[in-house]
């Protein structure tokens, strides 16, 4: 992604070296203008196929469409019909969804996407991560946002910790450090001369004063000086986390330990307050099996259900779940026929989940009619795909306008409110 | 000058240099030290029987040594070639497009098994007793060679027809992964192809699959063969038509043609592909990037400089590769340490200026995951993230420890190299900058004297030396500065 580099690299010629001192823990909050909230940004990889995740089971031609990928009436977890009178259910393995769902705690936004959807996993995502589907090689979108903040008040290099290998799109902005560390145990310093006394901490200032000098007429050694003297300083409270003792036991995958170790950066409170997080797999071109004991699809759903319901259960027992919300998206949905590999292809819209303490759960728009008639105005691509009936970024302008205190015109760079999507 | 020159050379056309590879390059002219890489074939290719002799580093397995079928062995036995091969710059574009054709060893082995996961991304086809290729035994064949011919070897790659699904395109129901991504990311780029592109590729490589069949061998009855087959019965037939021209009269529409004939369809495509100008210049900016400079955009002029060379050629790579390094904008100092190392080239270029010796690959493969570069587990379809996408404050910490750990391996063989340097902390720090290379040492040079002067009062012993030295090893590789080549 050639392009992406581009615009990190045109960046960095503002790249402000400096970064807060303490006293950050309040300083996110307080820009924030609204009490102390979490806002987690979940990534499904490859295009999920929300065809799958939310079951349109009484429509003729889901399972016409897909003989081996549609899944059984019988099996899917009921929960109500939308605003249209459309009966519709969750994946069978997303019994924790249909209890958090129960509970009032999940939204569950249909047909979610943008004209002229892109089929390509990158521009997808650029698009997805920018919320600018004209131009998706700027800053992300909540890296703008982390930059309107920037304005009132220096943010510490914690401020948003992405918990994957590196910065997400949707977290870059010029002059806006992000955190990301996967998994905090690496996140350490060493010293090859442990055992020589006062050695470590000699190594350490060292490498803290050699991190100092940063030539801000050298750009792209500044951009690594600055990582080095941002690792240094982040040390102590990354270590923190690893001292928090979760109320559930995480699945013990990727996921679940990212969103354990989220939930630790939270209970621990270092700072920290945007995050994001990602389990991938969802580009299902061949084999999906949506319901076979071991199915391709069917471990996505175990991976993502049981991920979510542990987060959920800590930090309801914690007393941090009417402090934070989370947010999932995909790049894309998929194709509606399935095809000759018995997987799908790149589509158009799909679902997001909305969960959280204070989200006002239910099924928000409508479903499509899957009837193939190239003249069906709810899918698109003549009548190969779902098409979008609520903007992405109106969306994004719930979260920012209703959970953060922030103002999602500027950040957005325009009113995509939707009032009918007030769901949180 | 010409020193820093053929270090510069040895840095992006290899993985760095050992002392005793100045020794063989610093008697060179620049002309013949290129003439050298490039040429490669010229030198033998021995370096996989010194794996597990003396002076050379080690590897670890669980086991035996199985490059050929456990993929961590794989990954070690390439490490070593990058570490101690004389065919540098056939290593490193062996890299570079595992990253451009990026393919990923989970899914294959998700459809195969590890074992024969591992013989499709890299068993050595005169190790194997099926004589079964690794997808990076292609890459390394035809490292400098044709990229027609390699794009065509890509597509009936195993490895490839299973990553992006080619084994079940049929003409009952197209699978568009492969001829989206071959247009995306193998050839034109974004911007320049259509949905309707898409589709037409799709079928265009209908009936491009794969036959698996059992063949037993002496140790192993259910042993099976990995082949690229074209099933006629699967092939659309109808003609299929683009947005760009596929023929040189300028026709966009390839004809319909008998299924026995329809093989040609997909030779038919990306041969116009190959030979497309926005082909050439996508490739000509991501070799510039990977060889020349990464910290600011090529000019247009060297882009089409560039892509020049590659059309006039007929898109010979060698002819291309040679020409990045014969260029006056290659040779020029402003253009040195002006690329982000990925983590593999920094780990081997570590280890080539520290030492290896008593060293083992197996303790890099934790943190290169650490540092985000598994290799032949790239995150997706489009390869790693490059440049400053390396350098999360995650991933620095990464290759700090990692230079902790090499320098305390290496702090006995340090101590004693840098014995005619223990008079003093500051001829330790100029012997240790010496030997290992930052982009500049203006800056830390103050900070290394500092830090090599502080505890205790400076005797020169050997237990001082092995502590400071290894100390001034972990600081300087784990510096800003080291992280450029």
């Amino acid at each position: 992604m050639i392009t992406r580099r581009s615009f990190i690299k045109n960046g960095v010629t503002a790249f402000t070296v400096g970064f807060a001192a303490p006293a950050f823990v309040s300083d996110l909050a307080r820009a924030q203008g609204a009490a102390s909230r979490n806002l987690v940004i979940l990534d499904l990889g490859g295009g999920n196929d929300g065809l799958s995740t939310l079951v349109p089971y009484t429509d003729p031609f889901y399972y016409n469409r897909r003989p081996t990928l549609g899944i059984p009436p019988a099996t899917v977890l009921q929960i109500g019909s939308d605003s249209s009178g459309k009966p519709l259910g969750l994946h069978p393995r997303l019994t924790g969804l249909r209890d958090i769902f129960g509970q009032g705690r999940l939204a569950v936004i249909q047909r979610v996407g943008y004209q002229n959807s892109s089929r390509s996993h990158f521009t997808g995502t650029d698009i997805w991560s920018t919320a600018i589907p004209s131009n998706s090689q700027g800053a992300g979108w909540v890296g703008r946002y982390l930059s309107s903040l920037q304005a009132q008040t220096l943010l510490d290099p914690l401020a948003a910790w992405a918990a994957v290998g590196e910065t997400p799109h949707a977290f870059q902005a010029s002059g806006v450090g992000v955190a990301t560390i996967p998994n905090t145990q690496t996140y350490a310093f060493a010293s090859p001369n442990i055992l020589v006394p006062g050695e470590p901490q000699l190594a350490r200032a060292a490498a803290a004063n050699i991190a100092s000098h940063v030539p801000i007429d050298q750009p792209h050694l500044a951009f690594v000086g600055t990582t080095v003297q941002q690792a240094m300083a982040t040390l102590d409270r990354v270590a923190l986390v690893g001292t928090y003792r979760p109320t559930v036991i995480y699945p013990n995958n990727g996921f679940g330990q990212a969103l354990q170790m989220i939930a630790g950066v939270m209970a621990k409170q270092i700072g920290t307050k945007v995050f994001f997080v990602q389990t991938g797999g969802f580009d299902t071109h061949a084999s999906q099996d949506t319901t076979g004991a071991n199915g391709a699809y069917v471990r996505l759903m175990a991976t993502l259900n049981d991920g979510l319901l542990a987060f959920y259960n800590d930090l309801k027992n914690t007393g941090l779940l009417t402090e934070t919300l989370l947010l999932s998206f995909s790049e894309f949905g998929r194709r509606i026929t399935e095809n000759g590999s018995r997987g799908t292809d790149h589509g158009a819209a799909s679902v997001m989940f909305a969960m959280g303490g204070l989200v006002r759960g239910g099924i928000y728009g409508t479903a499509a009619s899957l009837d193939p008639n190239p003249g069906n105005p709810t899918l698109e691509n003549g009548g190969g795909d779902v098409t979008f009936e609520n903007d992405f970024r109106a969306a994004y302008a719930t979260v920012i306008d209703n959970w953060l205190g922030g103002n999602s015109a500027s950040v957005l760079g325009g009113n995509f409110k939707k009032t009918s999507l007030a769901f949180v | 000058m010409a020193d820093a020159l053929i270090e510069h050379l040895l840095r992006r056309a290899g993985f760095g240099g050992s002392p005793a590879d100045f020794g063989v390059y610093s008697t060179m002219s620049y002309a013949a030290a290129v003439d050298r890489l490039v040429n490669y074939e010229r030198v033998p290719d021995d370096v996989d029987a010194n794996i597990g002799q003396p002076g050379y580093v080690g590897t670890t397995s669980n086991g035996p040594f199985l490059p050929n079928t456990v993929i961590n062995d794989a990954r070690q036995r390439w490490l070593f070639r990058m570490l101690h091969t004389n065919r540098p710059l056939q290593e490193r574009m062996t890299l570079f497009w595992h990253n451009y054709f990026a393919t990923g060893y989970s899914k294959v082995s998700g459809a195969v098994g590890p074992d024969d996961g591992t013989r499709l991304m890299a068993a050595k086809q005169t190790d194997d007793p099926l004589r079964q290729k690794g997808q990076m035994e292609l890459f390394r064949e035809k490292a400098l060679g044709n990229m027609r011919d390699l794009l065509i070897s890509v597509a009936q790659d195993p490895a490839m027809l299973i990553w992006l699904d080619g084994n079940t395109n049929t003409k009952r129901n197209p699978q568009e992964n492969f001829g989206r991504e071959l247009m995306e990311l193998f050839s034109r780029g974004v911007g320049f192809y259509t949905e309707n592109d898409v589709y037409a590729a799709a079928r265009v490589f209908t009936g491009w699959n794969l036959q698996i069949t059992r063949t037993p061998t002496p140790t192993n009855p259910n042993a099976l063969s990995y082949q690229f087959i074209y099933r006629p019965e699967n092939h659309e037939t109808a003609a299929k038509t683009f947005s760009f021209p596929i023929y040189s009269d300028g026709g966009s529409t390839i004809p319909s043609r008998a299924a026995s004939d329809g093989l040609q369809d997909g030779i038919d495509l990306i041969s116009a592909l190959a030979a497309h100008p926005e082909t050439a210049r996508r490739l000509a900016g991501k070799l510039y990037g990977f060889f020349v400079n990464e910290t600011a955009s090529p000019s247009s002029a060297t882009i089409d400089q560039i892509a020049g060379v590659y059309r006039q050629s007929g898109g010979n790579i060698k002819a291309v590769v040679q020409s990045i390094l014969l260029s006056a904008e290659f040779a020029d100092s402003s253009s040195f340490f002006m690329r982000y190392s990925w983590p593999v080239e920094f780990v081997v270029r570590s280890m080539k200026e520290t030492g290896w010796t008593g060293f083992s690959l197996g303790t890099t493969l934790s943190p290169l995951v650490n540092m985000g570069q598994q290799l032949f587990e790239p995150p997706d379809v489009a390869g790693w993230d490059l440049g400053q996408s390396w350098f999360s404050t995650g991933m620095m910490l990464a290759r700090m420890n990692f230079a902790s750990t090499l320098a305390a391996n290496q702090k006995f063989r340090l101590a004693t190299a840098a014995a005619s340097a223990k008079q003093s902390p500051q001829e330790l720090v100029s012997f240790m900058v010496d030997r290992i290379t930052p982009a500049s040492i203006k800056s830390m040079y103050g900070d290394l004297v500092a830090y090599a002067s502080s505890g205790a009062t400076w005797t020169g012993s050997d237990a001082q030396m092995q502590t400071k030295a290894s100390g001034l090893a972990h600081l300087i590789l784990g510096s800003a500065e080291y992280q450029f080549i």
